[in-house]
Formats: C-alpha cells, sequence, structure tokens
C-alpha cells in the first residue's frame, strides 16, 4: 500500500470541506449533513490505516461509527423538527432567544 | 484464512452497565402503561436502580479485573468514577419529578434516559481501549441532547437541544479523527497498546500523526467539559434546559470528561506530557478566567452558574496540568464535592424557580433568608463551597489542585488560580447580598418542598460539610484510585 498518503490526503481535504461547511452554512440540516461528512471523512481514514496496518480494529471501528451516526441522525432530526414546530424555521440564525 | 477465536469474556466489570440498560429498557417499556398522574413511580423504581447499582459498584472496590481482551477495565480509578456518576443521577432523579409536573412534561422517558447517560459515563470511566471510550461518550452525549430538548413545548428547551446536538456532533468528529490518526501511528486502538508502541517507537513531539492525534482527542473531550475556547454551546444549553437536567449535566458527564481524558492522557500520551501540560496550563487560565469574568455580569441564576461550571473545570484542568499524584486525586475529589455542591444549588433554584422556567433571575433571590430560611442557609453553603471557602468540601478541593500544581513548579497557575477564586466570590455573594439584605419584592407562594427535593438538600449539605470537615477518608480513596494510572 505505497498509496496510503494519498487517501489521507483525500480524507483531510473531506474533513476540511466538513469542518468549513459546519462553520459557514446556517439551515441546521446541512450542517448536520457537514458533520456525516465529518464523519465519513475520519472513516476513510481508519479502512485506509487498517489496510495499511493489515489488521481489523480500524474496519471494526468503521461500523461503530456508522451505527452511531445513524443514532445521532435520528435524535439529531427529531429535535430540528421539535424546532421547527415551535419557530417554523431551521436556520440557525433564528436559534437567537438565548444569547449572553 | 484463519479461523476467528472469540475469547473468554467475563461480563463482572460491565454488570453495573448491564443492570442498568435493562432497568432503562424496562422503565421505557412500564412507561407506555402508567398514567401520566403516576410517573412519580418511575422514579421511585430508577432510584431505587442507581442506588443497588451504587451498592453493586462499591463492592468492586480494590478489584482489578480486565474483560473483553482488555477493552473494559474494573479499576478502583473506575469505580471511583462510577460512584460520582451515580451520586450525580441519583440527585438528579430525586430534584426532577417536582420540576417535570411543574412545567407540565412530566415524560416517563426522562428517568430510562437519565440512567442510560449513567451508562455511557460508565463506560467513559472503564473504557481502556478508544472504541469503548468513545461509545460510552456518543451513549452519553446522544441521551444528553434528548434530556437538554426534552420540554418540547419550551422554545428555549428546544434550542438547547438543538445547539447541544450540533456542537455535540461536531466535537465528535474532532476526537474521532484524533483517534484514527493515533491509530494510524500505533497500530491500536487499545490504550495500553498505544503507549507500549509509543514508548518504544520514541514516539514524541516529533511525531506529527501522534502529536495531531493526540491534540484532536483532547480537543474533543475539551467541548464536553466546556473548556476554553470551546465553551460557547455551555451557558445557552445550561439556561434553556430543563434545570434538573442542567444540574445533572453539569456534574456527571464533565466527571466523565475527566476520567477518559485523565485516562487516555495520563496512560496513552504520557510520552506527549511536555506538549500537553503547557497546553492544559494556557486553557486551565483561560478557562478559570473566561468562565469567572463572564459570570459577574450575568442575572439569571442558571447562566451564572453555568459560568461558574465553566470555570471549575478551569480549576479541575489546574490539577491535569500538573499530572501528579497530588493533582490528579484532587481531580477526583473535586469532581465529588462539585456534584454535591452544584446539585445542591439547582435543588433551591428549582425550589425558587416558578412554572415557565420564570423567577430564575438573582433578584428573585431577595429575601429568601427571611421568608425560608432553611433553604437560605442550605444555599448559601453550597454557594460557600463553590466560591471554595473553608470548611467545605470546595476549599479542599482546590487545596490540592493547586497544591498539585505548586508540586509541579507551577507556581503562577495556582498563583492565578487563588486569584480567579476570589474573583468568583463577587457573584456567588451578591446572591447572598439578595437572600439576606434585601426585602422580598413579592409573596413566596410557592408549592411545598417535596420529600424527594428534602431528602436531596439534606445529602447535598451533608455532602459538602462532610467532604469539607473530614476531608481525608475520601482523599484516601482518590489517591488509591489513581495508583493504578
Amino acid at each position: 500500500m505505497e498509496n496510503l498518503n494519498s487517501y489521507l490526503i483525500v480524507s483531510a481535504i473531506l474533513f476540511s470541506i466538513g469542518t468549513i461547511g459546519v462553520l459557514t452554512r446556517k439551515n441546521a440540516i446541512v450542517m448536520f449533513m457537514c458533520i456525516e461528512l465529518m464523519l465519513n471523512a475520519v472513516n476513510l481514514t481508519f479502512v485506509a490505516f487498517s489496510r495499511y496496518l493489515g489488521n481489523l480494529d480500524g474496519q471494526v471501528f468503521v461500523f461503530f461509527v456508522m451505527t452511531v451516526a445513524a443514532a445521532e441522525a435520528a435524535v439529531g432530526l427529531a429535535l430540528m423538527i421539535a424546532f421547527y414546530n415551535n419557530r417554523e424555521s431551521i436556520d440557525v440564525d433564528d436559534v437567537n432567544l438565548m444569547k449572553w | 484464512m484463519d479461523m476467528i477465536t472469540i475469547p473468554a469474556v467475563n461480563l463482572t466489570p460491565i454488570l453495573p452497565e448491564i443492570i442498568l440498560s435493562v432497568l432503562a429498557m424496562a422503565l421505557l417499556l412500564i412507561n407506555v402503561f402508567v398514567q401520566s398522574s403516576k410517573k412519580t413511580y418511575l422514579s421511585y423504581i430508577s432510584f431505587i436502580g442507581v442506588v443497588g447499582t451504587a451498592v453493586l459498584v462499591g463492592s468492586g472496590w480494590g478489584t482489578h479485573i480486565e474483560s473483553f481482551s482488555g477493552a473494559v477495565v474494573q479499576d478502583n480509578f473506575a469505580t471511583f468514577f462510577k460512584m460520582i456518576f451515580l451520586l450525580a443521577a441519583g440527585l438528579a432523579i430525586l430534584i426532577a419529578d417536582q420540576y417535570m409536573e411543574r412545567e407540565d412534561c412530566n415524560h416517563g422517558e426522562l428517568y430510562p434516559l437519565i440512567l442510560f447517560t449513567v451508562v455511557g459515563m460508565m463506560l467513559m470511566a472503564a473504557g481502556t481501549d478508544l472504541m469503548t471510550i468513545f461509545l460510552g461518550l456518543e451513549v452519553m452525549s446522544v441521551s444528553l441532547y434528548v434530556l437538554a430538548g426534552f420540554n418540547r413545548a419550551n422554545t428555549k428547551s428546544n434550542e438547547a437541544g438543538l445547539k447541544y446536538f450540533l456542537l455535540g456532533a461536531f466535537s465528535t468528529g474532532f476526537l474521532l479523527y484524533g483517534m484514527a490518526l493515533t491509530y494510524g501511528a500505533t497500530g491500536s486502538t487499545r490504550i495500553s497498546v498505544i503507549a507500549t508502541q509509543a514508548g518504544q517507537m520514541g514516539m514524541s513531539s516529533g511525531n506529527i500523526l501522534f502529536l495531531a492525534g493526540m491534540l484532536l482527542i483532547l480537543t474533543g473531550f475539551c467541548f464536553k467539559i466546556a473548556v476554553v475556547p470551546f465553551h460557547m454551546w455551555t451557558p445557552d444549553v445550561y439556561e434553556g434546559a430543563p434545570t434538573p437536567m442542567t444540574a445533572f449535566m453539569s456534574a456527571g458527564p464533565k466527571a466523565a470528561g475527566f476520567a477518559a481524558a485523565l485516562r487516555l492522557l495520563l496512560i496513552a500520551f504520557p510520552t506527549l506530557q511536555a506538549d500537553w501540560s503547557q497546553l492544559l496550563w494556557v486553557l486551565a487560565v483561560l478557562t478559570m478566567t473566561v468562565g469567572n469574568i463572564t459570570a459577574l455580569r450575568q442575572d439569571n441564576i442558571k447562566r451564572i452558574l453555568a459560568y461558574s461550571s465553566i470555570a471549575h473545570a478551569g480549576y479541575a484542568l489546574v490539577g491535569m496540568a500538573a499530572g501528579n499524584s497530588t493533582g490528579t486525586a484532587g481531580i477526583l475529589f473535586y469532581m465529588l464535592s462539585y456534584t454535591f455542591m452544584n446539585i445542591g444549588a439547582f435543588a433551591v433554584i428549582i425550589l425558587v424557580g416558578k412554572k415557565g422556567e420564570s423567577n430564575g433571575n438573582v433578584q428573585d433571590f431577595a429575601g429568601l433568608g427571611f421568608k425560608h430560611p432553611m433553604l437560605a442557609v442550605a444555599m448559601t453553603i453550597f454557594l460557600f463551597s463553590l466560591s471554595g471557602m473553608p470548611p467545605t468540601a470546595g476549599f479542599i478541593g482546590k487545596f490540592y489542585l493547586f497544591s498539585g500544581a505548586i508540586q509541579k513548579g507551577y507556581i503562577w497557575l495556582a498563583v492565578i488560580g487563588v486569584l480567579n477564586s476570589a474573583a468568583s466570590v463577587y457573584y456567588y455573594l451578591r446572591v447572598m447580598v439578595y437572600m439576606y439584605m434585601k426585602d422580598p419584592t413579592e409573596d413566596f407562594a410557592w408549592t411545598k418542598v417535596s420529600a424527594p427535593i428534602a431528602l436531596c438538600l439534606v445529602l447535598s449539605v451533608a455532602g459538602t460539610m462532610v467532604l469539607g470537615i473530614v476531608p481525608s477518608i475520601i482523599l484516601q480513596y482518590a489517591q488509591e484510585a489513581i495508583k493504578l494510572i
């Protein structure tokens, strides 16, 4: 696996795109999608390392990450619906009742 | 293709987690058949479950059992922290019922969610594999997102849930990326193997992959324990979440974050100690100072305690930066005392508050000392302890944290810490001034103090005072707990 670096670079780029997306987007669902992108970038890193090192720990980890991401999606979307029911918006600029 | 052999599994170390999970799932089922006026019974059942589990966890003191090929461990460190989590959950369950009834959101799912959170926290404290720690963290976080947004009809609670969710999931990304890089650098997710690999291959700050892994993992934990500059969610989430859940959130998950971070930093990353120690030095100063200064200009009592909880994370970071036995034992002791004093203070806030989360400003405490002297005395004890005055638990805890820093040679860190606690006296004292020196603006026509809240107050006052007057017993336990690390 001489091209481990290319996998790592791709996943680092994906992770950065996800991070920038979370910081710049205003729609809660798009933000959440960017977070999913970050998690999948991490999955790619895990699998690449797992192949490179020749041990399965990384791939097992990926299964757990995917499961957790699904659980997070369920809870996150429920929270967004609850918010939408009260405020008729999921724009994070409307998440503004509490400020310091 | 080799056959995969299934190793023998010893369930003893995760027996408490199994019991709590099964109880929580049973409660979810029972909840369907219970009338909404009788949800109180669910709180009784879960409280009994928590007490029973605490007895079981306590009986494991002094043992060292590894299981799941070294992914989970039952040692004194885990046991000490598990007791803190169970205490936080027990106290939170006691204060939840009356509040939830008042706010008309007495859904029975609350108690199973608290129990699931405890399961997650326990796995974090007992996990000796990055996978276990990650799973524990997520079980805890996902349950907490729901608990923060539990009051569905209240817009502030919605906001708290949504904010906590987005920022929490965001921080999970960083934590995971750090874990992936650490795995890549060392070839394992077991923290003991990471340590030996790092030691053998001489990985220190020269190894970019390893260093970046540690920094990203630390970032993830800093989000969870609300360390400046990753603290922005804390005041909003603490203010918006239902008050009993705020109390729980500020004590339990913070302790869990410290448990996992301590285990990782001290066992997996000792070769990087010079780096993380310096970093935590800076973070501790920032966290204490920003937390205390912002708390000075708050009026809402929940926000004051939120910023104060940021500052308290900073004090505990002082012990972590020191990284020696006095400092780390100090963290264990401090987390325990913080659980007592903070949940106690929130119990008083619940009693002063009125329907719709109103009556939550400092001004609403005016004249409490005359109308309800006992309650005011309890609040005074908690505030004294939070500000770190003797003879309360808060004083002893801070004393140990700061002496750890001095032993390590971080004199300035200790000085800044002490100056910060002096500054914090202002906003704690402000509440007391209102309680004892102002006339009540209106009649306190609140509901009576229910028996569970009274029990919680008695336990918290007793804990705060006992830990302050005879700290040696618990300190001995804390010293033994960190010996394995």
